[in-house]
């Protein structure tokens, strides 16, 4: 189909919104990039997420557009810029100043290199032709009832593992984040092997 | 009729360029982080974008466990960030470029 008979057999509104979110998506990209305050990083970051979230509510992933929002745009960027403002390394980044020489012009490179190799693999044929044994996305009222269905019968074992996996995340960040107040810490770390409790 | 999936996929391609350059460009070690989810993103639009052409939830069920494992990473990176601040070392990732213990 030509392009121009293309926009316009899509519906306006759909247009609209499609058009928004990349705008939003790409511009929070670009402001992610270029910005060099790190706290100007995270707010494109939130910009780019809630455009991801757009995106998936005008592709009937209703319920993964509320996680994107709610795990994405607040609890990650936040993370983040607790981060950011506990660690004060919110000093701006010297651009000029490199080690690697002609880095930033073959990085550049490199990243416009990949692009045109995904759209080049896009224009072959996609290796996707069987369908899986699942259902349909369903609607904006249904949704979360079948992914809820496909989560906890299909896919239970993989679910379990992502609760392990948030245990060991959880015990991982405790350990590393752990403030070692004297100097001879291993000697700490043998007491508490030991089961002599160290309050710290 | 609705948007076309391929101008999602290359909304997506689009935006996971932008992550490599930024994950190769940048030297501050959190925006780096930052264009890491971001291809992460990308890729769930991807997965979602299949999952409406295909009419299949299992690509939707994926990016909900691509995003509990995204919570999790940035979990502990930002952990180990915040245990190699505290030995006073630099900002950028031209800082950290002894590896010893």
């Amino acid at each position: 189909m030509e392009p121009t008979y293309l926009l316009a057999a899509i519906a306006k509104p759909d247009l609209i919104t499609f058009a928004a979110a990349a705008l939003m998506v790409i511009g929070g990209a670009f402001g992610v990039i270029a910005s060099r305050n790190p706290v100007h990083s995270a707010l494109s970051l939130v910009l780019t997420m809630f455009g991801i979230a757009v995106l998936f509510i005008e592709q009937d992933a209703q319920f993964l557009a509320a996680v994107q929002v709610i795990v994405y745009a607040g609890a990650i960027v936040v993370l983040f810029l607790f981060v950011i403002m506990l660690l004060g390394v919110d000093r701006q980044e010297v651009f000029g100043r490199e080690s690697l020489r002609a880095q930033r012009p073959l990085a550049a490179a490199a990243g416009v290199i990949a692009l045109g190799e995904v759209l080049l693999l896009a224009r072959t044929t996609w290796a996707t032709g069987a369908h899986a044994a699942n259902g349909p996305v369903g609607n904006s009222y249904d949704n979360v009832q079948r992914i809820a269905a496909e989560v906890f019968s299909t896919y239970l074992l993989p679910f379990e593992a992502t609760a392990v996996l948030l245990v060991i995340a959880v015990l991982a960040a405790v350990y590393l984040a752990r403030r070692v107040v004297t100097t001879n810490a291993e000697e700490e770390d043998s007491k508490m092997v030991e089961g002599k409790a160290v309050d710290r | 009729m609705s948007v076309p999936g391929s101008w999602y996929l290359i909304l997506a391609a689009v935006l996971f360029s932008l992550g490599i350059i930024g994950v190769l460009v940048r030297r501050n070690v959190i925006v780096m982080f930052m264009c890491i989810e971001m291809m992460l993103n990308a890729v769930n639009l991807t997965f979602v974008t299949f999952a409406r052409m295909l009419g299949d939830i299992a690509g939707q069920v994926l990016v909900f466990f691509v995003l509990v494992v995204a919570a999790a990473e940035v979990v502990v990176g930002l952990g180990i960030i915040v245990s190699i601040f505290r030995r006073r070392l630099g900002a950028t990732a031209d800082d950290l470029h002894i590896l010893k213990g």
